[in-house]
């Protein structure tokens, strides 16, 4: 087992437990064990990506103080920090970069973390999960699945903040082709289709639920119109505004039909076998059973 | 009062006054004429009425504890901070659950917290404050109730943070929450509830109220603390 650092963030402990689970377990399935620093805090959110806020850096940069710290300790194998949610991803890798880039700015970090037990260098990498089984090969993912996903036509999802800005994301901005490779390993027939990086509305789901109810319909639907059976995100804001909120866009367009909409890592965990505990279907909405048991892919 | 220690300068609300170099901020206060009326309670480190800003000479730092605790120093600033106005929520513990959607609803302003340390280190108790706000954010009650087990509510993380959060009332629901739904009724209280119930101690109660004050004081100070039992 390899083991790596891995920073879960909140939403993945709390509304996207589902995320969790199916991401340690499907790790392990190939060799990695995850490991959750002991201590750590909120990621900073997109507060931290403001220019001229350096206050809002601190969250940021004491969650790779943390993975630094067990990387001195000998607890993990690499100077990486795996990240899930698109938005903690982006929010520690701009960070990061700021951190390592901008003296000034790390400086006045510095200043303000003083007397503390340990000072930050700048030397984690933070990862997204996807940069990680990309680079550990697309052959060692297939041999690791025991259901092929064959015959699910599967909408890859990206949402704004795996691909920006350029420079941060973790594949090509306006080509990307990581998850498509994912999917292709794991045996399913993958979806193109245009609006994969569009955003799903984010923070707008909490006053105006109606450009989510668009923007979710138009995202949807496209993907629908290609063929797609399910869509699968690395976010789980996306994966609220997609999901959940399809009860607004139907609202909106009484004509709109439902599709399920999944994490990447609970169809890798249907795929290598992994169990109900790991998939965690039951937390999705609309519910993906149905459509899973239909394509022969899930047992009754 | 009598005492032969050197004489060291502090200021108190800004006016200066010589005390004895070995009192506590408290002890000092009383020297300097000063009476508490409110801001003392205990006088053992343990109640957390006693809560002090200070500042020492030359430095820029702005620097909390408790007055019966600290021992004063040469140029020391100090300012009493008897009570911090915190809005306390009312619940139901029955009605809500073991969970951070529980705490964001009475505590919401806990979402704005910067991870900046500065709670840790105006606590007077060593407690890791930002771990157990943080800890309340993602719902980990239980590493919350934890890490915040010896807070005295004494107020001064809530002064110092940045982001208004009042930490030891956000730490206070979590441990209710978790005395209550994750580590559950102890076993011992329940035995000794019912001993008492059943009257196994009727004799010596009856015993002790009854003894002279002599006596009280005798067994009082000859008592057996077990810190293991
Ligand atoms: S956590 Fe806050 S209220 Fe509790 S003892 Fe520390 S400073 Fe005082
Ligand atoms: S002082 Fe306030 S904002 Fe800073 S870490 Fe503590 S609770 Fe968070």
């Amino acid at each position: 087992m390899t083991k790596l650092a891995y920073y879960p963030g909140c939403t993945l402990k709390t509304t996207a437990k589902n995320f969790d689970d199916s991401t340690v377990a499907s790790a392990k399935a190939l060799g990695i064990e995850l490991v959750e620093p002991e201590r750590w805090n909120c990621c900073g959110t997109v507060h931290a990506l403001a220019k001229d806020d350096v206050m809002h850096h601190l969250a940021p940069v004491r969650n790779m103080l943390r993975v630094q710290e067990m990387n001195s300790e000998g607890q993990v194998d690499s100077k990486e920090m795996i990240t899930l949610c698109a938005m903690c991803y982006n929010t520690l890798k701009r960070s990061n970069q700021t951190f390592n880039e901008d003296s000034d700015k790390k400086q006045k970090i510095q200043d303000i973390m003083f007397k503390e037990e340990a000072t930050y260098s700048g030397s984690v990498e933070v990862k997204h999960f996807l940069e990680t089984l990309k680079e550990m090969g697309w052959d060692k993912v297939k041999e690791a699945v025991k259901t092929p996903l064959t015959g699910l036509k599967v909408a890859p999802y990206y949402g704004c903040l795996l691909l920006r800005p350029r420079g941060i994301g973790i594949d090509d901005t306006d080509n990307p082709r990581i998850i498509e490779d994912l999917f292709e390993a794991l045996g399913a027939e993958v979806v193109n289709f245009a609006y994969k990086q569009k955003c799903c509305g984010s923070y707008n789901t909490v006053h105006m639920k109606e450009v989510v109810g668009d923007l979710a319909h138009k995202i949807l639907k496209q993907a629908k119109d290609g063929g797609a059976d399910i869509l699968a995100t690395a976010c789980p804001l996306c994966e609220y505004n997609l999901g959940p909120r399809q009860e607004q866009v139907k609202v909106q367009y009484p004509s709109f039909d439902s599709i399920p909409v999944v994490y990447f890592t609970q169809l890798m965990s249907l795929a290598f076998g992994l169990g109900d505990e790991a998939m965690a279907f039951e937390a999705n909405r609309p519910d993906p059973r149905p459509l899973l048991r239909e394509k022969g892919l899930l047992e009754e | 009062m009598e005492n032969n220690s050197e004489k060291i300068t502090i200021y108190v609300m800004g006016k200066k006054h010589m005390v004895p170099e070995d009192l506590t901020i408290m002890k000092a206060m009383e020297y300097s004429g000063h009476q508490f009326t409110r801001g003392a309670g205990c006088r053992g480190g343990y109640c957390g009425a006693c809560a002090t800003l200070y500042r020492k000479k030359g430095s820029y730092k702005l620097e909390g504890a408790l007055a019966c605790q600290k021992i004063v120093e040469d140029g020391m600033y100090i300012a009493q901070i008897p009570f911090s106005p915190a809005e306390k929520k009312t619940y139901i513990l029955d009605e809500i659950k073991p969970e951070a959607a529980t705490i964001l609803e009475y505590y919401p302003e806990v979402s704005r917290c910067l991870a900046c340390n500065t709670c840790t280190k105006a606590c007077p108790q060593d407690i890791m404050v930002m771990d157990y706000v943080q800890a309340s954010l993602r719902g980990d009650i239980t590493q919350a109730a934890k890490l915040s087990f010896d807070c005295i509510s004494c107020g001064l993380c809530a002064v110092r943070c940045p982001a208004e959060i009042v930490p030891y009332n956000v730490s206070q629901l979590a441990r209710r929450l978790y005395a209550k739904y994750i580590d559950g009724p102890s076993e011992h209280v329940l035995e000794r509830v019912k001993e008492v119930e059943e009257g196994v101690y009727d004799q010596d109660i009856k015993e002790l109220m009854t003894a002279s004050k002599e006596t009280l004081a005798e067994r009082y100070n000859t008592r057996e603390i077990d810190l293991n039992e």
